[in-house]
């Protein structure tokens, strides 16, 4: 029990680094060496004493042995979480839940604002495995763009990898979604894979035109956690603990849920929430 | 061969004696029903309330190394909108579904326990004993009076069985499991989690939001079998076990302390589902090697 079950355990990290990624987007880098191993797609849980605790996504592995997360501020603890300064303790634990499986070949990532983080790992373990790697990167605007230089440089093999940005007011590449992007490419393009990260509506759509062209895909989710052991049962999402047989849902799981996925989420309570449609 | 384990406990049919503890998985009506396909014998939902609770901020569970420190709070949706869950796992045939209620007055709680009656559910679980909720101040499970009259007013409105779950934070755990017997319970739930807490020494502050909270795990299962081995000797309704299970010999234990079932919950953590299908197949093992017929002839039999 003890060795398998060491990463669960809180412990206490110092800030060492903090990236401003834009004017509310954040990467916190801390070290710790079971996140310096997590795989790609997996998560921590933030522990700000006296706040809250919540998920985080770790979107860096191994920067100078450093581990982090990326954050946006949205609320309470994250902007408890912005006030941090280098030096300063958080808690952690983790890395919890499954991972992306890495594929072979002609592979697409899609991913919707933030969604891009957690998305990052993956990028560094594919240019490892697949022959071709397509990254859609959707963003609202210009100012919301992040980690696109990072990406560039892992990808800048121009002769296998394609980068394509859509922002929604056009301030910055294509106008428009990242989701007309995947459909306009499923037309022409085969892919073995589809990994997506982002805002749960548009990931459906992306899982819907992955379905109509017979596409694998997979799917990293988030719902409300507080346990991340698969005790407290606050994440399900049909038979599935998000916390623990997630984040990452395969196209066979996400055929299980699809009355569930894009529909709604559960809150705290466990009532059901409906995600707003705003097309 | 197959080797039968059912067993019948205070009216119900149970394929087998595990179930599913309270307040583990069962906040939705499919997480009933994938623990039930793991093998468990009955399940038992998430704490309802009549009003919905959001529960308490994180950190709600803490891993203290020998088990878990909880301070849920018990998030719930209400019962109103927890009946259509319950519904959802009901409609699997032969599922055995047990409702735990938390309610603020004794015909809060009757209220609640028509409501699950009537939709179907096979009986309800008094949740007497949450050790970091309060009813008007006092913890309503060390208080015989206030056993009695929930217990009765419950038992007044409906007719499935009916349990009731102690708290082992109390001095003398047989007068609290006596009340609850000669208030018309139909079985005991013993243990609930034992009230503690634990501080990081960095910030200096606890670790868990609410402060303090409920230990559970292999840390309380000494706990757990004394409290059971006591209300066994002094109740001639059926004990279910739950505190600390984590493997068959638990279980084999908790049957010789006098318990008829018993529950499973963080155990599952380390252990995932499958645990049901792990001690099952340990009991029966343990039957046949001892030469036992079933588990009736070894309930209780440590104080023989
Ligand atoms: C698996 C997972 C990975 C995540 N990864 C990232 C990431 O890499 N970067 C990032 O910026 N954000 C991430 N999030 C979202 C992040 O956890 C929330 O933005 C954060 O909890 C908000 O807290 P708050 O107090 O600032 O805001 P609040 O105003 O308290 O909450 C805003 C919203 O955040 C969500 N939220 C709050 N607490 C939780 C919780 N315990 N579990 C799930 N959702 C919660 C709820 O939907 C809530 O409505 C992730 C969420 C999950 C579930
Ligand atoms: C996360 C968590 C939530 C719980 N919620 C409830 C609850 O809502 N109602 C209840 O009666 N007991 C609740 N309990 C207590 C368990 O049902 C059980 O009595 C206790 O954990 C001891 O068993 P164990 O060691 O097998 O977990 C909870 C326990 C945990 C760990």
């Amino acid at each position: 029990m003890s060795q398998k079950f060491k990463n669960i355990r809180r412990r206490n990290v110092h800030i060492e680094d903090i990236i401003e990624e834009t004017l509310n987007v954040k990467t916190i880098l801390f070290r710790d060496k079971f996140c310096q191993l997590a795989k790609p797609g997996q998560y921590v849980m933030i522990w700000i004493p006296g706040i809250d605790e919540i998920p985080m996504s770790i979107s860096v592995r191994n920067r100078l042995s450093l581990s982090g997360v990326t954050v946006e501020q949205v609320g309470e603890a994250t902007e408890e979480l912005f006030k941090k300064t280098l030096g300063d303790i958080i808690g952690i634990r983790g890395p919890f839940g499954n991972w992306f499986q890495p594929n072979t070949g002609n592979v697409a990532l899609v991913s919707g604002g933030t969604g891009i983080a957690s998305l990052f790992p993956l990028i560094e373990t594919l240019i490892k495995t697949s022959a071709k790697i397509v990254a859609v990167l959707g963003f609202k605007s210009l100012k919301e763009i992040i980690f696109l230089n990072r990406i560039r440089k892992l990808l800048s093999d121009k002769r296998y990898h394609r980068i394509i940005v859509t922002t929604e007011d056009g301030s910055y590449g294509q106008k428009g979604l990242a989701t007309d992007v995947v459909s306009s490419l499923l037309k022409k393009e085969t892919f073995k894979m589809i990994y997506t990260c982002g805002p749960e509506l548009m990931m459906r759509r992306v899982f819907d035109l992955a379905e109509e062209s017979r596409t694998h895909i997979q799917v990293c989710l988030e719902r409300i956690i507080r346990c991340s052991v698969g005790l407290c049962g606050s994440c399900f999402i049909g038979e599935y603990r998000v916390c623990k047989e997630g984040l990452v849902l395969s196209s066979e799981q996400l055929r299980q849920v699809k009355d569930e996925f894009g529909t709604f989420k559960r809150d705290f309570n466990g009532v059901k929430m409906h995600f707003k449609t705003t097309h | 061969m197959p080797f039968d384990i059912s067993m019948h406990i205070a009216g119900l049919n149970l394929r087998n004696p595990t179930m599913l503890a309270a307040g583990i998985l069962g906040m939705t009506g499919l997480s009933l029903r994938k623990v039930w396909n793991a093998g468990a014998g009955a399940v038992v939902t998430k704490s309802i309330s009549f009003q919905p609770r959001l529960g308490y901020k994180n950190p709600t569970i803490v891993d203290v190394g020998y088990g878990f420190l909880n301070a849920m709070g018990i998030p719930n949706p209400g019962v109103y909108e927890y009946v259509e869950e319950a519904k959802i796992a009901i409609s699997e045939g032969e599922l055995v579904i047990i409702v735990s209620l938390y309610g603020n007055t004794p015909l809060e709680f009757a209220k609640m326990a028509r409501i699950v009656e009537t939709a179907g559910v096979n009986a309800v679980e008094l949740n007497l004993s949450c050790p970091h909720v309060k009813l008007g101040g006092m913890e309503i499970g060390t208080n015989p009076t206030i056993i009695d009259k929930i217990v009765k007013t419950v038992k007044k409105h409906i007719n499935i069985p009916v349990f009731t779950k102690l708290t082992p934070n109390i001095s003398d755990i047989k007068t609290i499991a006596r009340a609850a017997e000669d208030a018309g319970s139909d079985g005991i739930v013993a243990i609930n989690t034992v009230k503690a807490m634990a501080i990081d020494v960095e910030s200096g502050r606890p670790l868990l939001a609410n402060k303090y909270g409920g230990l559970s795990g292999p840390a309380i299962k000494p706990i757990a079998l004394r409290c059971v081995y006591e209300i066994a000797q002094s109740v001639n309704i059926p004990v279910i076990g739950c505190g600390g299970i984590t493997d068959w010999k638990d279980a084999i234990e908790f049957f010789l302390a006098g318990a008829s079932a018993i529950q499973i919950g963080t155990a599952i953590a380390y252990k995932d589902v499958n645990i049901f299908g792990e001690i099952i197949k340990g009991i029966k093992c343990y039957l046949k090697r001892k030469g036992y017929n079933n588990i009736k002839e070894i309930v209780g039999l440590s104080h023989t």
